[in-house]
């Protein structure tokens, strides 16, 4: 091993223990980064990537283990002093104040002028547009931009703390493929500038994209600091997940039975009130996956809170197994058989709640679980020992708040309560966003799973990949309407694409 | 006779909404750093017994006032150090705060009820202006609190929305977490912005015991704390609004004591300032949520790095 005061070494972390309550989240890590080199962090969900990262930004403090950075030992024992040692963070979350402006959260905690300090900013966001192509609107707010914008501001913030040592936590998690593919463009540009890059990542494409070295986490330990050039994905992928990985998915013939959701065209209006669905018309039956493609923002969220009864349609009709729901409160549909996996995972939970009671949050004033006025824990708990057996989800006790569980863990207790008593329409908006690929592999074999017991599928996904993967038949939507709907063996990626862009058009038939 | 009634109202308005406008100020910093305290009436009633204690004992106005901003603050401390150290409720600690300012300033104040103010402040005379028909009176004939208010509430103003200082006390409150990842010290800027709330709160009360009312009666700020937290709310947050809510609460009040003597039942007028303040709440709550200036969106969150 070499010496970790070595210079040429950005950062050496050695025999790092990091224990949470139930979880011992990092154990006796040692990781390294040269100087100058864009290094992949790859591991699962829970793996203990964040948690590495934030002990070297100061956010967590390490039960054991020693830091040295750029060949010094250092105790980093709060952002400011990981800040004082050149190193930026870019967190999982965006840390940003979402009322402010661009150049208020660039200045924050800068010792710029005491007055009008915004001034800076404009001047610091100017000259990172030339140099790294990083541009945004210094008077914009922070809620109004796209998470690709916001992730700009976030790296702005640490390029002006003069960062050497960039670290980025799943950086494209957010973003769409044109997004990603520059950013990967900015971060090689930094790299080539002197910058070291540390790049948190669970997706293997991403890993060859970019790096030169990647390590490998899981389940807390470091199995393996591999060169890049000399790895591959299978290779890559059973280090990560310790089991191989099925990159395809057995998909029988569907049998689609009778109509169960008629969407009859629907308009819906957005948060500001202006039309997002515009006359939407389709139709899901039994045993089928109807997949909606198209970039985000373009009315899905819309059109999946109509469908729930979460939002109010201003005209159309919507119809269950020919009986019309429009407009039903939630409840109501929830009755009837309707499922929902919602794409931000907050909202599908009560995030202080246990395991076991976010399992029963859509039955709790039922038997068994509810006696009278009363919660019966026994029941509850034994409901829940059996979903998390059944779905895998790890966690230390059923009785753990779900926030504390890892993004995989908490999708996978959503799912658990969605589809444990088999609904007749699922509805599964962005259902692996953020997810690694075992729990991504996961829950799309249970979303086919569902299909062929005869469940009607609507699935909203912005990877096509996962579109393709799993739909019978795909709808690609487009500025509040569908473009077309095509049975999914005629779909190719390039007329997708066209009419994600609004460049085609198909002339929708029943047939389709 | 209308004319002259309502100039009456609005020339009493600006000192009786100055004691209000002090308590805001310090809550709607505080707030804005992401701790509410709801101890404002404690903080306000002990302010207003140290000042005539003080200014009683010394024959020193000044020094009264400054001895109300040191017992506000001390107050606040208390209330810093529950909620921002030991992460106690913010409600409760708050509310602790008041019943505690309240019982501390009555016995302590016990030997002060009924006794004769030893100095009065006098009112500016700014040569010219002052003279001036209608405006004069209006304008510039008021004692220097009421002009010290306005000048914090506009250099507040200043800070808060052009200086490094209002960015970092807006994010903190906005968000501590944000703060803290850039090394901004969420905790010292939280109790710094919760003892200048003490200050503003224990000078409110001040103004009340030695410029405005000139005695010490016991419980003698009725509810101005309570108002406090309400105009708070109405201004947004923002220290120019809370000069226009505190001033209007002003009229409310001296409303109430300029119509007891055409013959309305004085219950139903001590009412006023109240049935103003749910109303008030009532409409700006609507156009909070519709401007997007909600209340700070850490408020009442006692942060920990480590937590998540
Ligand atoms: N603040 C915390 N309190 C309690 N447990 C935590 C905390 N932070 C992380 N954990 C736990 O530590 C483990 C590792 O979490 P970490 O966030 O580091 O995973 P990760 O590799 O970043 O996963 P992901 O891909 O989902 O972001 C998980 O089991 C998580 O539940
Ligand atoms: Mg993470």
């Amino acid at each position: 091993m070499p010496n970790p005061s070595e210079p040429h070494l950005a950062v050496a972390m050695h025999g790092i223990v990091k224990r949470f309550p139930g979880v011992l989240a990092n154990d006796h890590i040692s990781f390294e980064v040269r100087a100058g080199e864009i290094h992949a962090l790859l591991g699962e969900n829970g793996a203990g990537k964040t948690t590495l990262m934030n002990i070297l930004y100061g956010i967590y403090q390490p039960d054991e283990g020693i830091i040295y950075v750029k060949g010094k030992r250092a105790t980093i024992r709060s952002p400011r002093d990981a800040i004082r040692l050149g190193i930026g963070m870019v967190h999982q979350q965006y840390r940003l104040v979402s009322t402010h402006t661009v150049a208020e959260n660039v200045v924050l905690g800068l010792p710029v002028s005491f007055f009008f300090p915004e001034r800076a900013a404009r001047r610091w966001l100017e000259e990172f547009s030339q140099k790294y192509g990083l541009s945004v609107d210094p008077n914009a707010r922070i809620w109004q931009l796209s998470a690709g914008e916001q992730q700009r501001v976030e790296i702005i913030k640490a390029l002006c703390r003069g960062a050497d040592i960039l670290i980025l936590d799943e950086p494209t998690s957010m973003l769409t493929p044109g997004e990603i593919d520059e950013l990967l463009g900015i971060i090689r540009r930094m790299a080539a500038e002197g910058h070291t890059i540390i790049f948190i990542t669970h997706k293997l494409d991403e890993v060859f994209a970019i790096s030169e070295r990647v390590t490998v986490l899981r389940q807390g330990k470091v199995v393996a600091t591999l060169e890049t050039a000399q790895t591959d994905k299978t290779s890559l992928a059973r280090l990560m997940v310790g089991r191989d990985v099925i990159f395809r998915l057995e998909k029988k013939p569907a049998q689609p039975g009778e109509v169960v959701l008629r969407v009859e065209a629907l308009h819906v209006l957005d948060d500001r009130r202006l039309p997002a669905v515009k006359g939407v018309s389709l139709t899901v039956s039994a045993g089928e996956i109807l997949g909606i493609a198209g970039v985000a923002g373009n009315g899905q969220r819309e059109l999946v809170e109509a469908l729930v009864g979460l939002r109010k349609s201003q005209r159309g009709r919507v119809f269950l197994k020919g009986q019309e729901v429009t407009n039903q409160p939630p409840r109501a549909l929830i009755e009837q058989g309707v499922c929902y996996i919602p794409g931000e995972r907050a909202m599908g939970l009560a995030p202080g709640l246990s395991v076991a009671e976010n399992l029963i949050l859509k039955d709790y004033c039922q038997e068994p679980f509810a006696r009278g006025a009363f919660l019966d824990y026994a029941v509850i708990n034994a409901h829940a020992n059996r979903l998390v057996d059944q779905y895998s989800v790890t966690t230390p006790s059923p009785a753990t708040p779900v926030k504390l569980l890892s993004g995989g863990n908490i999708q996978r207790v959503i799912l658990a309560r969605e589809t444990c008593q088999s609904p007749t329409l699922l509805i599964a908006a962005y259902p692996t966003s953020g997810l690694d690929v075992g729990a991504t592999e996961y829950i799309r074999q249970l979303i086919l799973q569902q299909r062929d017991q005869g469940t009607a599928v609507l699935l909203v996904s912005e990877d096509l990949e996962e579109i393709l993967q799993l739909s019978d038949r795909i709808a690609v939507m487009f500025e509040g309407e569908i473009m077309g709907i095509l049975p999914a063996h005629q779909a190719d990626l390039g007329t997708i694409g066209m009419m994600m862009a609004g460049a085609q058009r198909i002339p929708m038939s029943e047939a389709a | 006779m209308i004319v002259e009634f309502i100039l009456l109202v609005l020339k009493a308005a600006i000192p009786a909404g100055t004691p209000l406008l002090f308590g805001t100020l310090g809550e709607v910093t505080a707030e804005r750093s992401g701790v509410l305290n709801l101890g404002v009436e404690g903080m306000m009633i002990v302010g207003a017994v140290t000042a005539f204690g003080v200014t009683y004992t010394t024959g020193n106005i000044w020094l009264g006032l400054a001895a109300a901003a040191l017992a506000g603050s001390l107050l606040a401390l208390v209330h810093a150090f529950a909620s921002i150290t030991l992460r106690v409720n913010q409600v409760v600690s708050g509310l602790a705060l008041t019943m505690l300012g309240l019982g501390v300033s009555g016995l302590v104040g016990k030997r002060f009820i009924g006794m004769p103010p030893r100095t009065r402040l006098a009112p500016l005379t700014l040569p010219g202006l002052s003279d001036l028909p209608v405006i004069g009176p209006l304008f510039f004939r008021y004692d220097p609190m009421v002009y010290l208010a306005i000048i914090l509430a506009l250099v507040l103003w200043f800070m808060m929305y052009k200086t490094r200082w209002g960015i970092t006390l807006r994010s903190v409150g906005e968000s501590p977490a944000t703060a803290d990842a850039l090394g901004v010290p969420v905790f010292r800027v939280r109790y710094l912005a919760v003892l200048f709330g003490g200050l503003m709160a224990g000078l409110g009360g001040a103004y009340l015991s030695v410029v405005y009312t000139t005695a010490w009666i016991e419980g003698m700020t009725a509810g101005a704390g309570w108002i406090v937290i309400a105009l708070t709310i109405f201004a947004m947050w923002d220290p120019v609004r809370a000069m226009l809510g505190a001033y209007l609460f002003g009229g409310v009040r001296v409303l109430q004591y300029r119509l007891q003597p055409l013959g309305i039942s004085p219950n139903l007028l001590n009412m006023l300032p109240f049935i103003f303040t749910i109303l008030v709440l009532m409409l700006s709550t609507g156009e909070v949520i519709r401007r997007r200036v909600g209340a700070p969106a850490a408020l009442m969150q006692p942060y920990t790095r480590e937590e998540r």
